[in-house]
């Protein structure tokens, strides 16, 4: 049985195809999220490149913040209900999780059954998200994918303190006014990242496994900091953006066998 | 195409409940305008401050909280807050506060009009902001503030010290409304109006206890609306009257099996903080559309006032929800949530309230922890408007939705 998972983000849009409720099938990824017209060329894709197609769907999920929107699915979900369930698919033992998308960052406490039992998600200030680092990396003339490398070169992290990213941004400036060299500073803006991240994971209660998704866990600059932040390993895995997509596609398997 | 018609309301029953409360409200303005029209001084009142003294006097008073709420609720919170933060206030106050201090110098809002006062009654029991706020007005009107200093209580229970200090600035009050009104105080009256406002208080705590019937036979968002009832009028007869009428409409729906709220009720919750009042359609319809009820609420205890005597009075008004500790407010809201059955917890991070949000954190995890039940919370306001985002809140009480739905065995 093929069911679909079609996650709409604030930044991007994802689908992804699963067999069984197990098999990963086909994914797809869009920059461009609600609003835009990423939700069906991701749609497209997820078809074009699997061979299979709508007619082949026995149900389907949409979730993120656009799936209000989104017409067509069977059931729209929360994306931290899809998060939980797509990164228990991908690490089974996943107890917590640190989701850290465009406009928001959040951290879903799983039983050891795997259910969501709790859940907190940061205030609707940009700090902390994947937008603090696009703003960041504008403002220092890199891509979003780069910040990782660089970062990786710091003899000494800048502090980057401001909570508010319009702030956070002029201490940026202010450091490369005074001259500091740029690795240190996307070093700072990382750590700065994982400690807000961090206060929030640590107001959840952290239990082991623990794991990254969304746009954020590919910056392995935030997951390090975030790891010695938090003094736990944080598995990794290159579906992390795709985990909410994934669990959809789960969610919606798991209707059907639920009937 | 054709405009669509609306069904006309059919108008409300004069016996019921719902028209005898409104019906409360529409003369608590309108007598404290014709007071004011007659030539009487008119106060400014905080909610928790003791309304037993001027009830006792016969002085009319109109509520600054319950105005800005209303000015919110239909729409003109931002522009009020713009015209105090035009004056110089930052808007890291408390939205209330700017909604009444821009009140009293632009001295309309169609939203919700009130007289000028000509002197104000200020107590800190139910938050410390509150203390500049009034200061302010009577700086800037020209007027007297009396002011109760309530203290905030770290113990579990009332000291007779404490008992003693409040006491005495509760006669200093009177003594100060006798000089500003020339009007006298009168023993009787004052046993009277005691009587009256246990009376209201009981009915009104027993009309809230009905939540925790299941089906609740009230949607929790109708406490949001009685509860002015319970703030400006609670030492009346037609207080007490619709209150009591509210617990025979409730009985007779726990009989017929009947609800104010729509639909099925699949889920339970305590909501904990002000109303979002800007934004109170937007925040019940994402509970209603997922048949989650508010069942349990701190409001419902904040206004009522049980007591035997005059010291009695004085500590049920040391005992006010923002008045007591962490560890009380924690047990008493685990009370409520074990007794009404709550399966989960929304948390108004009220951008506005630093006192109830400061603790909100903790005190929440605890509650949560304690009865095994969920807690989530969302970023808003009580009356400033551009401090909420819809989508974050609707992805927050769908989630919450989807955990006691699976705690319910679903998926």
């Amino acid at each position: 049985m093929v069911t679909l998972g079609i996650d709409i983000g604030s930044t991007t849009s994802k689908c992804a195809l699963l067999k069984d409720g197990a098999e990963i099938i086909a994914t797809s990824l869009y920059s461009g999220g609600i609003g835009t017209d990423s939700p069906g060329k991701a749609l497209a894709e997820v078809f074009s490149s699997s061979g299979y197609t709508i007619n082949e769907v026995a149900c389907s999920t949409v979730t993120g913040y656009g799936r209000g929107s989104f017409k067509g699915a069977d059931y729209q979900v929360s994306e931290l209900s899809c998060h939980a369930l797509g990164g228990r698919l991908i690490f089974p033992k996943l107890r917590t999780l640190i989701d850290v998308g465009g406009q928001d960052a959040k951290v879903i406490l799983l039983s050891e059954s795997g259910k969501m039992i709790n859940f907190l998600m940061n205030d609707k200030c940009a700090a902390g998200t994947g937008r603090f680092l696009e703003v960041m990396a504008n403002v220092l003339q890199l891509k979003v994918g780069d910040l990782e490398a660089v970062a990786a070169k710091s003899e000494k992290p800048a502090k980057i303190s401001s909570t508010c990213t319009v702030f956070a941004e002029s201490e940026v400036i202010s450091q490369l006014a005074g001259s500091v060299p740029i690795p240190d500073i996307v070093a700072g803006i990382c750590e700065s990242v994982a400690a807000r991240t961090a206060a929030l994971a640590k107001r959840v209660g952290v239990v082991e496994q623990v794991c990254m998704s969304g746009g954020v866990a590919l910056n392995g600059g935030v997951r390090k900091a975030l790891e010695e932040a938090l003094e736990v390993e944080i598995a990794f895995s290159p579906l992390s953006q795709l985990f909410g997509a994934i669990g959809a596609a789960l969610f919606a398997y798991n209707k059907i066998q639920a009937q | 195409m054709a405009e669509e018609v609306k069904p006309a309301r059919p108008p409300a029953d004069p016996n019921s409940a719902k028209y005898k409360l409104e019906q409360i409200v529409r003369k608590h303005y309108r007598e404290v305008q014709e007071a004011k029209e007659r030539g009487e001084k008119i106060g400014w009142c905080a909610s928790n401050f003791p309304q037993e003294i001027f009830q006792t006097l016969g002085i009319k008073v109109c509520y600054p909280e319950n105005q800005a709420a209303a000015i919110a609720a239909r729409g003109g919170g931002q522009r009020l807050c713009e015209i105090a933060e035009s004056e110089g206030y930052s808007n890291d106050i408390c939205a209330y506060a700017r909604i009444s201090l821009a009140y009293s110098k632009v001295k309309e809002a169609p939203e919700q009009d009130m007289p000028l006062p000509d002197f104000v009654l200020c107590c800190n029991n139910i938050c410390n902001c509150m203390i500049k706020w009034y200061e302010n007005l009577a700086k800037t009107l020209n007027i007297p503030m009396i002011f109760i200093d309530i203290p905030f209580n770290p113990d579990y229970t009332v000291s007779d010290a404490q008992v003693e200090y409040v006491k005495a600035q509760f006669l200093d009050a009177i003594r100060q409304l006798e000089e500003i009104t020339g009007k006298k105080w009168s023993e009787e009256r004052f046993r009277e109006v005691m009587a009256i406002s246990n009376r209201t208080s009981r009915a009104w705590l027993e009309a809230t206890s009905y939540c925790r019937y299941k089906p609740s036979p009230l949607n929790g968002f109708d406490l949001l609306n009685h509860m002015a009832v319970a703030v400006c009028a609670r030492g009346t007869v037609e207080a007490a009257e619709a209150f009591e009428t509210l617990v025979e409409e409730y009985k007779k729906a726990v009989a017929e099996g009947s609800s104010t709220f729509r639909g099925e009720q699949k889920h339970r919750i305590m909501f904990e903080g002000i109303a979002c009042w800007p934004h109170l359609r937007t925040t019940f319809t994402a509970l209603k559309n997922r048949g989650i009820n508010m069942v349990a609420t701190i409001y419902a205890d904040a206004f009522g006032f049980i007591y035997d005597d005059f010291d009695g009075l004085i500590r049920a008004y040391c005992n006010v929800p923002n008045a007591i500790n962490l560890e009380l407010a924690r047990d008493r809201r685990i009370k409520i949530a074990k007794d009404t059955g709550a399966e989960g917890i929304l948390v108004h991070v009220n951008r506005s309230c630093k006192l109830w949000s400061g603790f909100m954190n903790e005190m929440s995890r605890q509650i949560g922890e304690t009865c095994e039940i969920p807690v989530t919370s969302f970023d808003g306001d009580q009356a400033d408007p551009r401090n909420f985002s819809a989508a974050q809140y609707e992805t927050r009480v769908q989630a919450l939705a989807e955990i006691m739905e699976a705690n319910k065995g679903g998926i």
